[in-house]
């Protein structure tokens, strides 16, 4: 057996945070898409979304980390049934 | 709940008080239990030690030995030292979990008192609860009596959090025959104990928030193969520290502890491979034999994980028979699992032993002198050049 590379102790991670630079975007199949003009910011998407792949820039929804988002479609589920400003549709089609 | 005194001296204890006094002097951070036959009395003793404030530890009654063995795992990664006990359906429920202690690297110490494994329910000793674990990578100690199970506690605490090991480790005694019967032993001082466990290092501890650490991430396929490989030389290695602890222990009690005992196998040409209890009756079969004349000898694996392969087939070379007696049967397998250890470290051999397996003394069925004295008789005439009727069977019984 050859010279392999050194793993940290049982799969420990040292660093935080370090889930960023892993890209889960390639599993998507339906992508999510916004309709800002039903959109009315109350976050609950972001609270909910499991891959922190909504981004809010001044307290606002402004879109979706597509290097991130692995198209589950919670956001679009959880998005009040009076407003559903949020879409899941082929990627191909899109 | 016996009297137990404060210095050293020969006491009698049965094997379950025993190991409750030396988890009391070890005193761990965390002992996550749930009492099962027959390992209750260890966690009914010692839970007497916490209520009485003759220990420091946090007892947490959890509400099934999966949930104990869960508690084990947060604990010991939250960077503390971490005990329990079980036997038998209590290890097997926490079969799931093994696997997650030994592979996050989590060091602790669990004490196995053999019992079967149901069905039919039975609560008496054989060793198919420890050896259905015995690939889960957690180090493996079977003990012969009570001073042995006490004393492999402590060796236990050094080996399991040694930082070239870092890997959990089960302390076995037999259910009943070792828990539940009074022996003499010669006690450690409390002091002693202090120095000789000295205090547990965590290198990753996880209530550690300057130096936040995520435990139990996610493997793929480009990773997971290589943190088995690390586990897997890991507990290789903890067979050398076994060996330098049990130097160390023979040093502070003049109690010898190697990675197995030979009794009588110098120029044996007929040995016995046996662990735990039963290796006593074999002994004073032996000792018949050896009066007669007859070259009869004793193997007794301590350290059945790491299985010490090299040096079990350095110690049989000289035998002309050998047989391997497994307290548990493979249900088909080729022979029991020491069977199987013991047949191939010996294949590599230019002209080794003739070697078979017999099951015996399963649910607590009695192993007497007389059938010690039985295998020894078959492997006479193995040995003169008779013919192996089977290699593998069940003992008659």
């Amino acid at each position: 057996m050859g010279k392999r590379k050194e793993m940290p102790l049982g799969g420990v991670i040292l660093e935080a945070g370090s889930a960023e630079t892993y890209s889960t975007g390639g599993w998507r199949k339906l992508k999510p898409v916004l309709d800002k003009d039903k959109c009315t910011n109350c976050l609950i998407c972001w609270v909910m979304c499991p891959d922190s792949a909504i981004i809010v820039e001044d307290g606002k929804m402004v879109g979706f980390d597509m290097e991130h988002c692995k198209g589950c479609g919670i956001c679009a589920t959880e998005c009040p049934d009076k407003i559903k400003a949020i879409k899941m549709v082929e990627e191909e089609a899109a | 709940m016996a009297t137990v005194p404060s210095t050293k001296v020969q006491v009698g204890l049965t094997g379950n008080s025993a190991v409750a006094l030396a988890m009391k002097q070890i005193d761990p951070d965390v002992c996550p239990a749930y009492p099962i036959t027959p390992s209750t009395g260890v966690m009914e003793e010692f839970s007497s030690y916490v209520a009485d404030g003759k220990v420091t530890t946090e007892l947490i009654t959890a509400e099934s030995e999966h949930s104990a063995m869960s508690a084990c795992i947060g604990a010991s990664a939250a960077g503390v030292r971490v005990m329990t006990a079980t036997s038998s359906q209590g290890l097997a429920l926490m079969h799931e979990m093994l696997y997650i202690a030994s592979g996050l690297r989590l060091p602790m110490v669990m004490a196995v008192v053999n019992r079967a494994l149901s069905a039919p329910i039975n609560i008496h000793c054989d060793h198919s609860d420890s050896m259905a674990s015995r690939d889960a990578g957690w180090i493996q100690i079977y003990s012969e009596t009570v001073q042995e199970a006490y004393d492999n506690l402590f060796q236990a605490v050094r080996i399991s959090e040694h930082s070239k090991v870092l890997t959990p480790a089960m302390v076995c005694l037999d259910g009943f025959i070792t828990s539940h019967a009074v022996e003499g032993l010669t006690l450690l001082d409390d002091s002693e104990v202090k120095q000789f466990i000295g205090e547990f290092k965590p290198p990753h501890p996880l209530l550690d928030v300057e130096k936040p650490v995520t435990l139990g991430a996610m493997t793929l396929p480009d990773t997971y193969i290589e943190f088995k490989h690390d586990q897997s030389l890991a507990i290789a290695r903890a067979k050398d520290v076994v060996a330098e602890v049990g130097e160390e222990f023979d040093r502070l009690t003049g109690r010898v502890y190697g990675l197995f005992e030979e009794y009588m196998l110098d120029g044996a040409d007929v040995v016995i491979v046996v662990m735990s209890s039963a290796a006593g009756t074999t002994k004073v079969a032996v000792d018949e034999l050896r009066k007669k004349g007859k070259r009869a000898g004793l193997l007794r694996p301590r350290l059945f994980r790491p299985f010490p392969y090299k040096e079990i087939a350095e110690a049989l070379k000289g035998a002309k028979a050998v047989c391997v007696l497994d307290r548990v049967d493979s249900m088909s397998g080729f022979g029991g699992p020491l069977f199987n250890e013991v047949r191939s470290a010996l294949y590599d051999l230019e002209k080794g032993p003739r070697t078979i397996g017999r099951i015996f003394g399963l649910g607590g069925r009695d192993y007497k002198v007389e059938d010690a004295l039985g295998v020894f008789e078959e492997l006479f005439k193995i040995a003169d050049g008779g013919k192996v009727e089977s290699v593998v069977e069940y003992l008659a019984y």
